[in-house]
């Protein structure tokens, strides 16, 4: 058994032993879990894909003479202004005014929040223009500017849902190509995709919440942030596998972080044709090991992880709840899976790749001693289902 | 002995009087399968295309096409990705059916782009969502 404080002490004093997740199930496989437990002090998990539930608040300082911005647009992509004077609000998926959308089917949507929130923190010039009512304390009624994030007196991302526990997969029955936020889904199960860091993922490292909650550091694209509440849609009752991994979405954690102290290349607008924009972005979340228990759960594989596989031509658009099968990440990750008697192609929205660099990245951060844990504040739901809307007449 | 090369062929503004693809096939026997063809607003002209036929005839025929100032590459330039861009998520490995892109190692999962293996469909630039795929022909 070990504590918040004396990891944090050691840490401090450079004598923690820190490795990332695929370091720790290497360790669990050849020394087993007690010595692991015993001997590792912290754990680096880490995700990166397109998490559509994120934004940020800013604040520009104010003008002379001063405005009570009614309605904003940052390079041509409106940011909700229904809060104080010169607070706003951008959202990753957010569009211009006048895109086309869909209108001419499938969609390119080349530009939206999440590529603004790319430029604010590679630093680069964005435009401001601003409307408001006018008040007499506040009486410009139109503005027109350029501003950096430098400027900006606060640049908070404020995510209500990132880290999604687990994730379905994707495919299609139809005889159809379908357009959607999982990618391209060719006809007849053509080709299978997933979002899931799999064995490296944050949640997927601690299905029972049981370091990570309300207060806990996390690493968000290179800032220190926190896990401010619960993620929406959080549904930890669920079907969990052996080793307590949920088999469908279960938990989700809303984070909170800096943008100024951000490194673009872990925050990118990203686009979907006939879906829309969306903002891709890594997190890393550290994981003490206090005990045994936390040590078995970090030792999950991705042979281990299942997900359902959904038919995004009818079940997932109609909310049927039909589940065509389950798949293991370790399948996925092979280039051709078996499913259903058909030998299908699998593609990713999530990256491995970078999944493995962030926990890389943080693990030198808690080496050099600059990266502390923080013990939650409070735990997140262990137990709660998810609502659906009902549609009333 | 017969072989097919792709070329990468970019036209200077003034050359569009000669039918320099005709005289490929007529002059220099040779078959021409183009991918992908353009025309900028600044009036120059790009093509991506397959020759086919005599070794020392494609050479000729080369020779014959540089003397309208047409710069030709053999590095297929009809579709780059764009390194700095790419996040090596996988999205594109199930639309790339050549394998051009393709998984580089299954550890990292890096992925990499072969571009002697690229056909030129165009399926990646409309699926990477980081648009790290692009061609100049778009
Ligand atoms: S889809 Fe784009 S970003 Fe993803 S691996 Fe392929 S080229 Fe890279
Ligand atoms: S253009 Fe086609 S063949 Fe070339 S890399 Fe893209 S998908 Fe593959």
């Amino acid at each position: 058994m070990k504590t918040y404080n004396q990891i944090n002490e050691k840490i401090s004093s450079g004598k923690a032993v820190v490795l990332t997740a695929s370091e720790m199930k290497e360790y669990i496989e050849a020394h087993g879990v007690r010595k692991a437990a015993k001997d590792v002090d912290v754990v680096t998990t880490a995700t990166f894909g397109p998490m559509c539930s994120s934004g940020c608040f800013l604040n520009f300082g104010h003008s002379k003479p001063k405005m009570r911005i009614t309605a904003c647009r940052l390079d041509g992509v409106p940011a909700y202004s229904g809060i104080a004077a010169v607070d706003c609000y951008l959202g990753a998926t957010q569009l211009r005014d006048r895109d086309p959308a869909n209108s001419n089917f499938p969609g390119k949507f080349d530009f939206g929040g999440g590529y603004v929130m790319e430029k604010l923190v590679r630093g680069e010039e964005i435009e401001l223009t601003a409307y408001s009512y006018g008040t007499q304390d506040y009486p410009l009624r139109d503005l027109k500017t350029k501003f950096t994030i430098h400027d900006l007196n606060q640049a908070i991302m404020v995510n209500p849902r990132n880290c999604y526990q687990n994730y379905n997969v994707a495919t299609n029955c139809s005889d159809k190509r379908l357009y959607t936020y999982m990618g391209q889904l060719e006809p007849k199960m053509g080709n299978l995709t997933y979002c899931s860091a799999g064995e490296l993922s944050p949640l997927l490292n601690d299905p029972l919440y049981e370091t990570i909650g309300v207060g806990s550091v996390v690493w968000l694209a290179g800032a220190r942030g926190h896990v401010f509440s619960e993620g929406t849609q959080h549904c930890p009752t669920c079907e969990r596998t052996d080793n307590d991994v949920p088999a469908e979405g279960a938990g989700t954690l809303a984070l909170t972080a800096d943008m100024k102290k951000m490194r673009p290349e872990f925050v990118r607008g990203c686009s979907f044709v006939g879906y829309g924009v969306s903002l891709a972005l890594g997190i890393g979340i550290p994981i003490p090991v206090l005990n045994e228990r936390i040590a078995k759960h970090l030792g999950v594989r991705d042979k281990d992880i299942r997900a359902q596989v959904i038919d995004y031509s009818t079940d997932y658009p109609l909310r049927t709840g039909n589940v065509l099968g389950t798949v293991t990440y370790e399948q996925l990750k092979s280039e051709v899976i078996e499913f259903k008697g058909k030998k299908i192609t699998v593609s990713s929205m999530s990256s491995r790749y970078k999944a493995l660099e962030i926990c890389q990245l943080l693990k030198d951060d808690i080496l050099k001693g600059n990266f502390l844990l923080s013990q939650p504040l409070s735990p997140l739901p262990k137990e709660q289902g998810m609502k659906q809307l009902t549609i009333r007449k | 002995m017969i072989v097919t090369h792709k070329y990468f062929l970019k036209f200077p503004k003034c050359e569009t009087e000669t039918p320099i693809v005709y005289h490929l096939v007529k002059d220099y026997d040779l078959e021409v399968n183009i991918f992908r063809a353009k025309v900028t607003s600044e009036g120059e002209g790009y093509l991506v295309l397959d020759l086919k036929g005599k070794e020392t005839k494609i050479a000729e025929a080369l020779k014959y096409v540089a003397s309208f100032g047409v710069s030709i590459d053999t590095i297929d330039k009809g579709v780059i990705r764009d390194d700095s861009l790419c996040t090596h998520c996988g999205n594109c490995l199930s639309h790339c059916k050549p394998k051009a892109l393709h998984l580089a190692d299954p550890v990292t999962r890096q992925i990499a782009f072969d571009e002697n293996l690229c056909i030129a469909c165009g399926r990646c630039i409309d699926n990477c969502p980081m648009k790290a795929c692009s061609s100049l022909l778009e």
